[in-house]
């Protein structure tokens, strides 16, 4: 293993590794300090980004975090690199690979050259440059990213936010679903996904939710695309059974032993995958992945060890997952940034740091990422750090947030975004939905020529009978 | 506008039709937001009442009372079989994590997933145990855990051999693994808090793991969550859902992905846990 050294006003510090080099530079977080691997000081983490910076890009090809002979993930990250598109930075280190991308961010053909330059970076390389930026860099590099999917609408053009309209409920209730969805779509919601996380996981449940959701996408033509969010087996199921699904949904992880947690593997995504695209649902593009990622997953699961047995950084990971979505050129990417707990991520400080790396990483990689902009109750945040970070996220040019009934997953139990939010994000930063859906607001007289979704009252909607399911 | 609302609300506690200021919310909705914030972080803090929870549990008639053993305050219950008449389960046993604190226990999830001392519980070789854990909500396991007991036990088999409970503080779903084993049983369900949201503060969640042992990922767990009233799964319909799985898992020879809940009762189902396990 390579040894790393940096000497800083007469201290002398060592690292054993990228392993222990990549967790030693990570700006601090709890996740860390849970696992282990944490720098023992501010002095210790500043010398270990030093150190980072003058490794060469190169070196992530040589020196896997975690070992290729026992991780299928490290294999699809090493064995899908695409060197021709790496000769670029080829020769670049992680500090001068900073500067480079900072240098592009303002130029007119940032976008295209980091979309050709994506398929030559792997997760760690995104990484490892993100513990050296502050955070306008992540912003202003990740602004300057062009990455488009396509379903029935199109997510992540710029100046646009989507939303994914999240009408939980915690026992699946299809009348109190339905009338969750009424009043985000009143407020202009919905544009990257209607999408329900159900309270469990029985196939019929999952079916019913489906059939609730596509016959209002379908009566009153919304260009959008719906969603059960449940494990891909019983999708492939429901898909097999005639159920009408528009994305295949999984949570991922940056390790394979992660995602045995999760009860998946590369070859089981990519029969969702296949599954999903062989119904040819999609009306303006053919991406039918929706993913679901969230740092501190792997430690959550003990399956964040890499190689010597020693633990990964949980941001590295979270990036590794990236490489696990790209393969399945997802709709959507959706990092659960403050779901998991205060052991992860402590404060609003860390919640808000994480949100713009996993953002920026992901833009890089060249995935469509969305932010669930989210707290819980055990941790140190509350509304007006989750008001920063969205508005921060809308700057950056994030492809999509979750918004929920007044910020309140009542399912979920935790704190996301509301659709007064995205209302607010969109009026701040001068932002519109996606062009479909909001030619579809314009058509049911919901927003005006400036874009300003109208105070409509629902009694008098077109939409009020979509609350009038039968069960 | 409001009446149109109202009807809807008796269908879901989601904070629906809130009205608008600009693109914001009205002053009264923000208030009220932050107000339920408030109370869902003191319901973190609040600690089990162990002591209570014992005596209800003996009062409801799921459980024999506790008896000293020989004045050392150890523990020890027999696995009772079903017979009409007398309670079900054995006295309580209670254990705790090696999470010292509520601090600690935030901050550190596997001092949470370990077991301080289990030699207390006796080696029962039954078909089903118990563990009630405070996870995140003490308030959700005193206020709903002796009623979902009782529920679940009575929706069991009366052929089968019932554990006596164990009463679990600073705990998370892991150490059910570690009791599960320690009792020997066949299934181990753990009864826990789960993380408070602003409309519900005391919701349980119930996870299921056959053969449990120390190591077992959550994969290998079935799930059936949001166990509360008024609004949430009832306790009976919990029960049969939880019976359904346990007969599956039997079945099958184990319990987690594979195993689905085809029970078909109404809209309630069992899932395999996603990102976070209180």
């Amino acid at each position: 293993m390579s040894v790393y050294t940096q000497t800083s006003r007469g201290t002398t510090y060592r690292f054993d590794g990228l392993v222990e080099l990549m967790a030693k530079a990570t700006p601090a977080r709890s996740g860390d300090e849970l696992a282990g691997c944490a720098a023992g000081s501010d002095a210790e983490r500043v010398a270990a980004q030093l150190a980072l910076a003058d490794v060469p890009l190169s070196q992530f090809l040589e020196e896997p975090l975690v070992p290729y002979e026992t991780d299928e993930v490290t294999r699809l990250i090493l064995d899908t690199h695409d060197a021709v598109a790496f000769e670029p930075v080829r020769s670049l280190t992680v500090g001068a690979f900073r500067d480079w991308l900072l240098e592009l961010a303002p130029r007119p053909e940032a976008g295209s050259v980091m979309g050709a330059l994506a398929p030559g970076l792997t997760p760690e390389m995104v990484a490892a440059v993100s513990k050296l930026m502050r955070n306008q860099d992540l912003i202003a590099v990740a602004k300057a990213t062009r990455v488009t999917t396509a379903f029935r609408s199109t997510v992540g053009l710029p100046g646009r936010l989507a939303t994914r309209l999240q009408p939980n409920h915690p026992t699946d209730d299809l009348r109190g679903i339905a009338a969750a969805t009424l009043d985000g779509l009143l407020l202009g919601c919905g544009d990257a996904v209607i999408g329900v996380n159900p309270a469990g996981d029985s196939p019929q449940t999952c079916a019913d939710l489906l059939h609730l959701l596509d016959g209002i996408r379908s009566e009153y033509e919304i260009p959008t695309q719906t969603c059960v969010l449940t494990h891909v087996t019983t999708t492939i199921g429901l898909i097999e059974a005639g159920v009408p699904v528009d994305l295949v949904f999984q949570s991922v992880a940056g390790t394979q032993a992660a995602n045995e947690g999760f009860g998946v593997s590369l070859s089981m995504l990519k029969e969702g995958y296949e599954a999903g695209l062989s119904l040819g649902r999609g009306t303006v593009g053919k991406n039918v992945m929706y993913m679901e990622t969230g740092q501190g997953s792997a430690l959550s699961a003990d399956a964040h060890r890499g190689v010597g047995d020693r633990p990964v950084d949980q941001q590295t990971l979270e990036a590794r997952a990236y490489a696990v979505c790209r393969e399945y050129k997802p709709l959507l990417v959706n990092t659960v940034v403050g779901f998991i707990g205060p052991e992860y991520l402590y404060d609003g400080k860390q919640i808000i740091r994480a949100g713009l790396e996993d953002h920026f990483c992901g833009k890089l990689l060249g995935l469509p990422m969305g932010v669930d902009v989210c707290y819980t109750n055990h941790a140190e945040a509350d509304q007006d750090d989750m008001d920063t970070l969205l508005t921060l996220l809308g700057v950056a040019g994030c492809s999509f947030v979750i918004a929920v009934p007044g910020a309140d997953d009542v399912m979920l139990g935790y704190q996301s975004t509301s659709f007064h939010d995205a209302l607010y994000t969109r009026q701040a930063l001068g932002m519109r939905p996606a062009p479909e859906f909001e030619a579809w607001l314009r058509k049911m007289q919901m927003m005006d020529d400036d874009g300003r979704v109208l105070p409509v009252e629902a009694s008098s909607s077109a939409l009020r009978a979509l609350t009038g399911v039968s069960r | 506008m409001t009446d149109f609302w109202d009807e809807l609300r008796a269908t879901t506690q989601a904070r629906i039709g809130l009205g608008r200021a600009g693109d914001g919310m009205p002053t009264s909705r923000v208030l009220e937001f932050r107000l339920a914030h408030a109370v869902a972080r003191d319901a973190v803090h609040d600690p089990l009442d162990v002591d209570a929870l014992v005596g209800e549990l003996v009062r409801s008639g799921v459980c024999a009372g506790i008896e000293d053993d020989a004045g050392t305050g150890a523990v020890r219950a027999p696995v009772i079989e079903g017979e009409p008449g007398r309670a079900r389960l054995g006295a309580p046993v209670v254990v705790t994590s090696r999470a010292a604190n509520r601090a600690e226990y935030l901050r550190r999830p596997d001092r949470g997933r370990l077991p301080r001392d289990l030699a207390g519980l006796p080696a029962t070789g039954a078909d089903v145990g118990f563990v009630l854990a405070d996870g995140l909500s003490a308030r959700a396991l005193q206020t709903h855990g002796p009623a979902l007991l009782k529920a679940l036990v009575e929706a069991l088999p009366a052929t089968f051999t019932l554990a006596p409970p164990v009463i679990a503080t600073q705990a998370r779903v892991g150490l059910g693994d570690h009791i599960g084993a320690a009792l020997g049983v066949k299934t181990v369900l753990v009864l826990i808090g789960e993380r408070p949201g602003l409309s519900v503060a005391d919701s349980l969640g119930v996870y299921l793991t056959h053969h449990p042992e120390p190591g077992r990922p959550d994969s290998d767990r079935n799930c059936v969550s949001n166990i509360h009233s008024p609004g949430g799964l009832p306790y009976e319909a919990a029960a049969r859902v939880i019976g359904g799985l346990i007969a599956g898992a039997r079945q099958l020879g184990r319990s987690g992905v594979a195993l689905k809940d085809t029970s078909r009762e109404a809209a309630i189902a069992a899932s395999t846990p996603d990102v976070a396990l209180p």
